[in-house]
């Protein structure tokens, strides 16, 4: 079967944009060069660079995703055609006149699509020669998606290192396609956000410059065709996530969690190295992606190095997408200006290791064995990050850490579901929570742009009346967020309960997990749309408290910049165009977007072919260095819908709305708890020290390594390390003196003196010679060469 | 040609080379010095055609034609030493002319 699917799709033409989508990272690279460059020169204007990068980018990515939908049906007629001709011919011969016919099918789209399915079930028995239309005994419910897709590649030779060739390239498949309109279009949204948010700011020209910088990264990053790229690629996204978190890096703290955010990340980093090492070994020194993938699925590889190096690469997943017990940079992070955060927490940094898992799906799947019957550790991470991070959103009073921790839990959704093996619901679910996060972070980009702070308990409160257009935009994708009916969250969130109910045995109870999570989401979230947009107004007590380095500055060119605003200091107000602009884009997408991946089994199956599922037919590899295809192809998990499911997890979600509302809208249940009971207390605190666990890095390991440890290695360099030090010092004057006073003065002098003296004498006895008479010369050398003569004559 | 003869040819040779290292050790006079060198080199220049027409080459001619260029430029050296010589000593004895004396 894939014999002759990869031969057909050979027939299939990659369009320009495809084939050239290496451009994108590389014009984000250009901005990133240009804006440092002449961008002081430009002064406010020099925003406009990285818009303009970026908004090309975007074009690039929306006509590259066009013709990707083109490519896929063209590979996918391509492969009815051969099977519709070996069927006819009922050979196994898969050369010449497969091809021909495969140019010239005729094929239109709509009409083809309902014998093709029918057809689908003959494939395999018609590619192995067996009879045509043979019964379908598989009993596969899947769809008719065997055809492959082969990646649109480019490769360069970058250097030669003896046999070993090192490339530099792209690697253009669904997910990257699927990356990049999702990249592009959230950093040309931040772009645009920026110009307003950060006007001002004494560090314009370099925040944007980093903020080209970052996206260039991230592009790169989704396309590396190998994994020395891949790593080129992550750590430069955490080199300018470090630089944008730290930006205002004038205050103490910022400047620490920008700190915090690098060393955490190199501690994953370590992993990310040590895995790829094992995989350059394991799989026959190559770097290529497909190649290790292809590798791992056909057995090529050991499992045993699979295990190691899958596992070593879940420690870069856990640090760079703040995965329990490595997350608590993210928190942090929150430092940094608002949209950086809203880059960060939908499209760029934390994504990329979930991005990394999915890309690397073959060495995962196999490693870890999933869809085994045992529970494997990556959907244990991401269980316990679901719970572990909507745990924490609940006493935070910082809006931006309550959305923190909720990308923290939501990524864990995602890593859950890679675990479980539904790779397309993760993906899906990155790909709508890209839209609705990054909707909810620049939504409080608003508010706080409006109150000058992000202390919801303080300084927010009745937002809902300054700025109602902001509040709607927040509401959807706090909905889309919670996973209301039919808004995206909903589908993605249940397309990955599916898909962990479905593996069945051990894996169920990540179903409930995901459920639990949908509760605490939606109560977390309640909780902060009330102290956000309803209540009394509690901001306006204060002169520039969350006190940003430009803060004043800002605010004067603010009020210069819009007349009608001149009462800055008084209410809060709405935000300008650019601010609400991306606001409505991204709210419509947290509505539309679940769309896209429509199911079509179980309860939905009138949904009609050509509108379901289409970002698993589009942006899902189909190739042999995917799970899905060819032999391990039966136990990748394509989840049904099912009503139990979706209707169980909409009630939990509504149930945790209502607890929500009741306790604070309403002022019901048993408030002050924690004053009364100790273990409400307890829990309480347990919670708002975060588990402790920055006591544990901090206090313990950190203040171990700087207080016994740092003491031990004093003593150790005090005692013998300068012991041995000073002993050589001292035996190197001794025998300094020894050699200076025996073979320097008598040896050395003595043969030097014994030349002079010598030379003298032989001149005394030599100057006798030099009489000064040619003749006597002549005579001499007369007498010398017959003696010479005589000797050669004697002697010969 | 046969040996009788070489020898004949050697002979002469001989003969013209020791009056020149007679010449060459013995005068006084820079100027019979300088002849009596050009004695030694046609010597040698006789030894070497007459080799070489024994052996039936050309080799030895062709030495001798470049022993006769050389001497030619040696003695022009020599000559216009020996006359700076004259001009400052009004002289040309060999024991005059022993500044090198160590």
């Amino acid at each position: 079967m894939t014999g002759y699917a990869a031969f057909a799709a050979e027939t299939v033409e990659a369009g320009w944009f495809l084939e050239h989508a290496y451009l994108v990272p590389l014009i984000m690279a250009a901005s990133f060069a240009i804006t440092l460059a002449i961008g002081k020169r430009l002064g406010k204007h020099a925003s406009w660079i990285g818009v303009a990068a970026i908004g090309t980018c975007f074009l690039f990515a929306i006509v590259a995703n066009v013709q990707w939908n083109s490519y896929v049906t063209d590979s996918e007629h391509a492969a009815e055609a051969e099977a519709d001709s070996h069927a006819e011919e009922g050979t196994t011969d898969e050369d010449a006149p497969a091809e021909e016919h495969s140019l010239v099918a005729p094929i239109a789209p709509g009409e083809s699509a309902a014998p093709a399915q029918e057809d689908d079930h003959s494939e395999e028995p018609a590619a192995e020669g067996d009879e045509e239309h043979a019964p379908a005994a598989e009993g596969e419910e899947e769809h008719a998606e065997e055809f492959e897709v082969v990646p649109v590649t480019q490769t360069w030779t970058w250097w030669t290192n003896g046999d070993v060739e090192f490339e530099a390239g792209m690697l253009l498949d669904g997910m990257a396609v699927m990356m990049l309109f999702v990249v592009t279009l959230i950093s040309l949204l931040v772009h645009v956000f920026s110009t307003d948010y950060v006007a001002g700011d004494r560090r314009y020209t370099h925040y944007f410059a980093f903020l080209s910088l970052f996206s260039a990264a991230m592009l790169g990053f989704v396309m590396a065709q190998n994994t020395l790229q891949l790593i080129t690629m992550w750590e430069l996204v955490g080199v300018c996530s470090f630089a944008l978190i730290g930006h205002w890096w004038e205050e103490k703290p910022n400047s620490d969690a920008a700190l915090k955010a690098f060393l955490t990340n190199r501690v994953g980093d370590v992993g990310l190295l040590v895995g790829m090492i094992t995989l350059f070994f394991a799989a026959d020194q190559t770097f290529d992606i497909v190649e290790i993938n292809t590798l791992a699925n056909d057995g090529a590889i050991t499992h045993t190095a699979l295990v190691v190096s899958s596992l070593c690469l879940l420690a870069a997943v856990m640090s760079k997408s703040g995965q329990f017990i490595l997350h608590t940079w993210l928190p942090d992070a929150m430092a940094g200006p608002t949209p950086v955060s809203a880059l960060i927490h939908a499209a760029t940094m934390v994504v990329a290791g979930v991005f990394m898992v999915a890309r690397m799906y073959g060495v995962f799947w196999n490693g870890l064995v999933i869809g085994g019957s045992s529970v494997n550790a990556l959907a244990v991470v991401g269980g316990v990050t679901v719970l572990g991070g909507a745990g924490l959103a609940f006493v935070q009073s910082d809006i931006k850490k309550v959305l923190a921790y909720s990308t923290i839990s939501q990524l864990g959704y995602m890593v859950m579901a890679l675990g479980v093996g539904a790779w397309t619901a993760a993906l899906f679910h990155l790909f709508t929570h890209a839209f609705f996060k990054a909707g909810l972070f620049l939504g409080a980009g608003s508010v706080a742009h409006s109150v000058h702070s992000f202390d919801m308990k303080k300084d927010m409160g009745g937002m809902y009346r300054f700025m109602p257009k902001t509040a709607w935009t927040f509401f959807i994708c706090t909905g889309a967020l919670i996973g209301i009916f039919p808004l995206a969250g909903f589908w993605s969130k249940d397309e990955i309960l599916a898909g962990a109910d479905q593996l069945g045995s051990g894996y169920s109870v990540f179903m409930i997990v995901g459920t639990i999570g949908a509760f605490m989401t939606a109560a977390y979230m309640t909780r902060l749309i009330y102290l956000t947009f309803f209540g009394e107004y509690r901001g306006g007590h204060h002169e520039v408290e969350q006190g940003r380095a430009d803060a004043d500055e800002h605010e004067l060119e603010d009020a210069m910049d819009h007349g009608d605003h001149a009462e800055h200091h008084g209410d809060p107000h709405e935000s300008g165009n650019r601010i609400l602009v991306p606001l409505y884009i991204l709210a419509t997408l947290a509505v539309v977007a679940g769309f896209t991946n429509l199911p079509d089994t179980g309860a939905l199956s009138f949904i009609p072919k050509g509108l379901a599922l289409r970002f698993e037919h589009l942006f899902e590899p189909k190739g042999a260095y995917f799970p899905s295809f060819g032999a391990v192809e039966g136990a990748f998990s394509h989840p049904e819908f099912s009503w139990q499911i979706a209707v169980g997890s909409s009630l939990v979600g509504l149930l945790g709305i209502a607890l929500a509302y009741a306790w604070f809208f309403k002022g019901l249940g048993p408030h002050g708890i924690t004053q009364r009971s100790r273990l409400a207390r307890a829990g309480h605190t347990f919670l708002v020290e975060k588990y402790y666990l920055d006591h544990l890095y901090t206090g313990i390991i950190a203040g171990g390594i700087k207080g016994p440890i740092a003491k031990g290695a004093n003593w150790f360099n005090k005692h013998v390390l300068d012991g041995a030090v000073d002993g050589v010092g001292k035996s190197a004057v001794v025998g300094g003196q020894f050699v200076y006073n025996t073979i320097d003065q008598k040896l050395v002098d003595g043969i030097v003196d014994g030349s002079g003296v010598t030379a003298e004498g032989g001149g005394e006895v030599f100057r006798q010679m030099q009489t000064g008479k040619v003749q006597q010369y002549a005579a001499i050398l007369f007498v010398a060469s017959v003696v010479l003569a005589g000797t050669f004559i004697i002697v010969i | 040609m046969d040996d009788v003869m070489l020898n004949q040819f050697l002979i002469l040779a001989a003969i013209l080379f020791s009056t020149g290292v007679y010449g060459v050790l013995a005068k006084k006079n820079a100027i019979l010095v300088l002849m009596s060198i050009e004695l030694i080199l046609n010597a040698v220049n006789i030894n070497l055609v007459a080799f070489g027409a024994h052996n039936g080459t050309i080799a030895g001619s062709v030495f001798a034609l470049f022993v006769i260029a050389v001497a030619a430029a040696e003695v022009g050296v020599g000559l216009a030493i020996v006359l700076l010589i004259y001009r400052n000593r009004h002289s040309v004895d060999l024991d005059d002319v022993a500044q090198m004396k160590g």
